[in-house]
């Protein structure tokens, strides 16, 4: 039998192998897709929990969730393609214009 | 059934999405990426969500990685020697961190006693069908139609904000 549980624990594991790939890779691009990966896990919580306690609300919140994910990426990779215009590299050390 | 399916697809979604983190050739991230998005749209159709599970498929397995995979190409990085990358300890500090951070997550969601609900019903029929999801979504009762109306503004923005990006000069 498949609880609740199950669900949040494979969502945390997904999670964290999203965060992990943000911290290791150096390819925006990748960067993007583990983040991609963060939201889904996210959103699977979401949808679990909504299962659990028989409302729809958790679906509701996938939804807006999955637009806003959409806007996200087409306005990052604007930027990757902006920056590879610029400076011919998209390696994320050498994007250090805004560091401090 | 629901539990073997279950538990095949859990370890091909964990299997896929390491693999997406530690091979170096961004294009089969983006096809790892794309089994994991199809394992979580069968999570959701086992968790009766069959609206939700049409669209990740839709615009996660669909659109967006279409997206990853063109701005790939565009800009020539599908050989794996595009970006080397740099030895150093960042990689170790993040598995070590990271693995601190999956205990805690793992043990906050399987320790943590949900309220008890009424037993639910194997299928809900009604919550995640196209139906249940449009009268929930437009009832002027609930709260979801004003966030739906700002969605769309949103989703503009981005349209306007992609062009401006992409132009030469503006």
């Amino acid at each position: 039998m498949i609880t609740t549980q199950h669900f949040l624990v494979l969502s945390a594991i997904l999670f964290t192998t999203g965060v992990i790939g943000v911290l290791v890779k150096r390819n925006p691009i990748v960067i993007f897709m583990c983040i991609e990966l963060m939201l889904n896990a996210a959103n699977l919580s979401f949808v679990a929990l909504g299962r659990h306690f028989g409302q729809v609300n958790g679906q509701m919140y996938v939804i807006f969730a999955l637009a806003v994910a959409a806007a996200e990426v087409s306005i990052g990779l604007g930027i990757i393609v902006a920056i590879f215009r610029a400076k011919e590299t998209i390696n994320i050390d050498e994007m250090n214009l805004m560091k401090f | 059934m629901a539990t073997v399916l279950f538990w095949i697809l859990a370890l091909v979604s964990v299997i896929a999405s390491i693999s997406m983190v530690t091979t170096k050739n961004p294009v089969r991230s983006a096809l790892f990426l794309v089994v994991t998005f199809l394992c979580v749209a069968v999570f959701y159709v086992i968790l009766s969500a069959q609206f939700i599970a049409a669209v990740q498929i839709i615009v996660y397995a669909g659109a967006i990685m279409v997206l990853f995979l063109f701005v790939i190409m565009l800009l020539n990085l599908g050989t794996p020697q595009a970006l080397v990358e740099r030895g150093s300890l960042q990689p170790a500090f993040a598995v070590v961190l990271g693995i601190s951070f999956a205990v805690t997550l793992v043990m906050s969601g399987s320790f943590v006693t949900l309220p008890a609900v009424a037993a639910q019903p194997e299928v809900y029929e009604p919550l995640g069908t196209v139906r249940g999801i449009g009268i929930n979504l437009f009832d002027p009762k609930q709260p979801w139609l004003f966030p739906f109306e700002a969605t769309s503004i949103l989703l503009l923005i981005a349209v306007v904000g992609a062009i401006v990006m992409a132009k030469r000069k503006v």
